[in-house]
This record gives structure tokens, sequence and C-alpha cells, in this order.
């Protein structure tokens, strides 16, 4: 896929358009009509079950792993649907990185969970620099530099997922999805977390689901609420900036999802 | 309140009393598991001191010509030329060229092929009786006297049947000289022909259906209902398959004719045996690497697509490694399944009497198996003794095999 050269008035990182999924029969999305604007967090929020997951994992076609998944409508990245029939998902996937809720370090060395993506994906500079780089711009360089070699499920639970985010640096994304990385972890661990999304903030685009809405409140720039039709689909309700959502909700769910009325 | 006590210690009664039923009812499982693992050990010893019992013990050897008779000094300490020069005088003169055309001349043999043919051709021993190892070490008095009353010719020794002369020399005629040297070989050559054909194959497809065809079509799971019903189609059948195949349709490939080898006449060859076996344990093996795969988190290979890996990155990276222990630990059960079947060679046509060793994939073989199981066939009593050395060797090389799987396993898994 050609990357364009941004046009000035084209903030958008990503966006979907008439976004509709299915599974098998079931409509797990409807009609969702989503803007990214770059170097910004954007955080989804809502109910279980009300497709925010889906929807993230469709901006790297993760769901085409899921059987019987469809899609339907357009994500535009870089003024190009990638659900194209001429768009390799594998290269979607490089220049959209995923951080999954669960860490899940490769069974392998420190070192190795870093290079791994980027030697396949035919990284041909020097491996060390890129792996302290991107371990210490995911904050994680001091606390392992002296433990390259050792086993990465040797680490903690905030450090592995660090070290997943630093996995997913290493490739040079442009998007990175992340799909409650920090429900797996104890408070203080989720603040270093959200810290150093703050930090990546100024290179990277975040779209970060999560359940945790202070956790929306601190860390995100725009926040995207979905919730539940009667048929069981998700339907985003509202979007915007996470000052007016969480301060001026427009919509009345909106409001009640986030005073705890309804949850 | 008064009410409300009494009842509860009733209650606290009732309880305790069930809770003692459960506890009772926890120990008679218990016990019967302990029983049960009890009975299975009893079985293996059973086995175990069954063939030991005639693989070792007191045997009565008669000699046809007293070793002490053919020379001044004690047959041990002759040199090359002394034995050479025994074996010229009491052997006659065809006997002795026959050896020499076959092995060359007795000048330039080695101590141990002269001291060899010594024994074989003149003192020629003969195990007249052979008694159990329980009898040899409980009644060894017994023994005696019934070698003194029954064969007064005969001389009384310890022999153990398993020892590094019956590893060494061929197939025989004879008991007191046949060893299992042409079937330690074949077996080795079947299990490594079998393996390296077996081994990708199997692996290959559990990849296949695990990782590509999930969830697809009919084919697909027609396909892996009818690997579920291969594996337990009794191993005659797929004997009878390569006889089919192998020997007869693809004869001329499998004798080695069509690639200009000299070997075998006939696809009876051991590779006809390999790929049969092969077969044989395809089944177990796709199975076997399936519940392997299967294993593998759906979280690691979520990882890797998310990294931008094609499936055969993440397949051969992370997939692979992860469920190697598992795929080794299927390996290990099809090859002990391997080594121990003889069904399928009698069809395909394993020799029963054989003394040359195998030379490659087309040579005619025997295994191990296939030379127990001629032996206990046979009418005179020693073959049963070779018959149980050899039994040994089949379990000893089955665990070594084991045990070399099990180290691989585990360095694998070791490696973080």
């Amino acid at each position: 896929m050609d990357v364009q050269p941004m046009n000035e008035n084209n903030h958008y990182a990503i966006e979907a358009r008439n976004l509709n999924i299915y599974y098998g029969n079931f409509q797990a999305v409807r009609d969702v009509n989503l803007t990214i604007q770059r170097n910004k967090i954007t955080a989804i929020i809502g109910p279980s079950g009300c497709g925010k997951s889906t929807v993230l994992r469709a901006f790297n076609r993760m769901n085409d792993f899921i059987l019987n998944s469809r899609v339907e409508g357009e994500i535009l990245y870089h003024d190009k649907n990638i659900y194209d029939p001429d768009v390799d998902a594998v290269q979607i996937r490089r220049m959209i990185g995923m951080v999954f809720q669960k860490p899940n370090p490769f069974p392998k060395s420190i070192y190795e969970n870093v290079a791994w993506g980027a030697r396949i994906n035919g990284y041909r500079g020097n491996m060390d620099e890129l792996v302290e780089e991107t371990l210490r711009s995911a904050a994680l360089w001091d606390e392992v530099k002296d433990d390259l070699k050792k086993s990465a499920l040797a680490l903690s639970g905030g450090q592995q997922q660090r070290l997943c985010i630093a996995r997913a640096l290493a490739v040079k994304p442009e998007i990175i999805l992340m799909d409650e990385p920090c429900s797996a972890l104890d408070p203080i661990a989720t603040l270093k977390i959200e810290d150093l999304m703050r930090e990546l903030s100024h290179n990277y685009t975040i779209i970060i689901v999560t359940h945790n809405m202070q956790q929306a409140a601190r860390a995100s720039d725009f926040t995207a609420f979905f919730t539940m039709a009667e048929d069981r689909a998700g339907i985003m309700v509202e979007f915007g900036s996470t000052n007016q959502i969480f301060t001026r909700p427009r919509d009345q769910r909106t409001e009640d999802y986030i005073t705890g009325r309804f949850g | 309140m008064k009410d409300f006590i009494s009842s509860a210690t009733q209650d606290d009664q009732s309880f305790e009393k069930f809770l003692r039923r459960r506890h009772k009812i926890a120990k008679v499982w218990q016990a019967v598991f302990y029983a049960s693992t009890l009975i299975a050990i009893v079985f293996l010893a059973t086995l175990l001191v069954n063939i030991s019992n005639r693989a070792f013990g007191y045997v009565a050897v008669e000699n046809r010509v007293d070793p002490d008779t053919l020379a001044a000094r004690p047959l041990d300490d002759l040199t090359e030329e002394e034995l050479a020069a025994v074996i010229r005088e009491r052997l006659r003169p065809n006997r002795v060229r026959t050896i020499e055309r076959d092995s060359g001349a007795l000048e330039q043999q080695t101590w141990d092929q002269l001291y060899a043919i010594v024994i074989e051709e003149i003192v020629q021993p003969k195990v007249v009786k052979s008694y159990p190892l329980l009898e040899s070490i409980f009644f060894p008095e017994r023994v005696r006297l019934d070698v003194a009353e029954n064969y007064p010719k005969a001389e009384l020794e310890f022999r153990s049947w398993l020892n590094a002369r019956f590893l060494r020399v061929p197939m025989s005629s004879r008991p007191e000289l046949a060893g299992v040297r042409t079937a330690v070989l074949g077996s080795i050559y079947l299990i490594l022909i079998t393996i390296s054909i077996a081994f990708p194959l199997g692996v290959g497809a559990a990849i296949y259906l695990e990782e590509y065809a999930i969830g697809e079509n009919r084919i697909n799971r027609i396909i892996q209902t009818n690997i579920d019903n291969l594996a337990g189609v009794p191993s005659i059948i797929y004997g009878i398959l390569g006889l089919a195949v192998f020997v007869r349709t693809l004869g001329t490939f499998t004798s080695g004719a069509y690639f200009g080898i000299e070997g075998a006449s006939t696809g009876r060859t051991l590779i006809s045996a390999g790929l049969t076996m092969a077969l044989l344990i395809l089944p177990i093996l796709i199975i076997n690497a399936q519940e392997a795969i299967r294993a593998v988190p759906n979280s690691i290979r979520q990882a890797a697509y998310g990294l931008g890996a094609t499936k055969w990155q993440t397949v051969w990276y992370h997939v692979l490694p992860y469920a190697m222990p598992g795929i080794l630990t299927g390996t290990i059960l099809a090859i002990s399944r391997a080594i121990g079947e003889t069904a399928p060679l009698i069809v395909v046509g394993a020799s029963t009497f054989i003394v040359s060793d195998p030379t490659g994939p087309f040579s005619n073989f025997t295994a191990l198996p296939i030379q127990i199981y001629n032996w206990t066939t046979r009418p005179q009593d020693a073959f049963r003794n070779i018959a149980a050395a050899a039994i040994l060797v089949l379990l000893i090389s089955l665990l070594s095999l084991n045990a070399i799987a099990i180290l691989l396993r585990n360095r694998f898994s070791k490696r973080i």
C-alpha cells in the first residue's frame, strides 16, 4: 500500500465509516462512524458486550481470525480502506500494532521478545540499539537492562505488559491499539502504563478500550461511548473530547453510564 | 433460645456423622487407587522376573571335544599362530578351505575370530539342559545333583544368555551360537526410516489440520474422522496394505532395482517395512501433534499476528516450538508402538533367517520382534533362553529410546 503524503487538513489517523461487524448472523456492531485524531489518545468505553473490542480489533484486521466474522463499511487508513481486497492484512498489522488485555509475552528472552517483530519484518539495523531504544521508550530499560537474556515470563505482570508495548513499538507502527491493557494489573502498574501512554502519544496514535472510567478520564484526549441497542448490537452513542464527555455529556445514556447509574 | 441451641447441637451431631461417612468413603477410594497401582506393579514385576528367569541361570554344557585336550596350555593363553595350528590339525582340510574362502586366510584373522572358530567348529559346546534363574539361585544343590545324575559328562556353568557376544553375532541355527546383531541393526534401520518418514508427514498434517483448516468445509471433517479411526485399525491390515502397495505394486522401487542397486530381488526390503510402519504410526503421531498444537495458547498467536507476522512465521517461530515437547511425547509413544510391532513385518516379509547385516534401505532384513517370535516357535529348549535374552534387548532398547526422547523433550521445554 502506498503511503500518501498527509493532507494538511487531514488530521485523522484512522477513520471508521458506516462500520458494521457481524459474527455469523449476529450483528455485533452497527453503523459506527469514528474518526481517530493523530497523536492523540482515544478511549473507547462502554458496558460489557457493547462491541468495543470488536471495533478495536477491526482497526488492524484481527477479526480476520474469528470464524464467520464479516465487516461491512470502510476503515480508512491513509485514505485507503484497509478491507479492500488489494490490502495486505500483514502490512496493516505492522503499521497498526496491538497490546492485549492479558500480558502475553512470548515464552522467550526479553531481548528476543522485542527483537523478533523487527527481525521478521526485515529490520536490518543494529538490533541491540533498537532493543535498548524501544525498551527505553516503554520505560522498561532501567528495570531489565541487566537481564535481557532472562525469560520474559519471569517479569511481573506490569513489566510484562510494558514489554508487550515495547514489542509493539519495535516494529515502528503508527497506531497502537490497546485492549484493556491494565485490567490484569494493580493500580501502581496501571499508573505506570498510563504515564507511558501519555509519553508515547507524542509519536504515536493510541486507541484504548477500557472498562475503567477513571482511566479514560485521566489518560485520554478523546472518548467514544458505546452501548448495546435492543438487538444487542453495539452502537456508538457519543464521541467527543474526554473533557466534554465526562463533564457535559450530550446523551442521557452517556450520563447514566459515567455517573454509575448504569453499568 | 434454648430450642435454637438444642437444634444446633442436633445438627452438629448429624453433620459430624455425615463427615465421618465422607472421610470413610474417601479412604475406601484411596485404598482402591493404591490397590490398582500395586496390581500394576506386581504384573510388571512378574513379567520381568519371568523373562529374567529364562535369560539367566545355570546351564549344563557338553563339549564334543574337551578344550583342555586341544593344546598343552589352556585355550585362552594360546597365540594366534597356535590357534591356527589347532584349527588346521583338528578340522578336515575341506572345512578349513571353506572357512578361509569365507573370511580370509587363518593367519590373517584376529585372535577373537580364531578363538570363535575353535569353539564353534572343534569344541562345539552344546547346552543339554538349562535351569531357570530362580532355581539356580535358591536351589543350586538340587541343580548340581541333577546334572551329576543325568548329564555326567556335562559341565555346570552360570550363563547370562544376554551378553556382549549375543549382541555381536548374527543368527544361527544353533541356539548356543545365535545372536541378535542382524535383528538389532534391522530394528534400528527400521525405526530410523519410519521416523524420518512419519515425523515430518505427521507434524505437517497436524499443522495443516490445526492452523490452516480450522472450521472449513466438510472435507476437513472427513479427513479428521478418518485419521481418528485409522489410529484404531489393527496393524495386520497395514501389513497387508504394505504388501500390496510397497512390496508388490512398487516392487521395482522398493527392491532398489529402479535405482540400479544390487540388493534384494523382491520388494521385501527395509524401505517397504519402514513405509508400512510409517503409515501405521502416522495417525497416532498426527493426533498427538494436533493435541499439542491445540494446547498452544491463542494469545501467543495473536501476539505474533499483531506484530505483522505471517501465518507461517507465527507457526514456525511460536506455535511449533511451544508445541514441540508435546509433539515429541507423541512421537515417543509412536516409536514405542513401531519398535514392538510384529504382525505387519511378517506380512511385508521380514526374513526369519538372515545372517548378513542390512546394508541400506534396499536390503532384506529381520527385526527384533520377528526374531523373538521365530525363536519361541522352535522346539529346542535353548531357543527359549535366547528368546528371553532378545526380549530383554528389545525392552532395554525401548527404554533407552524413550529416555532419549524424554531428555530431548525436557531440553525443549527448558529453553525458556
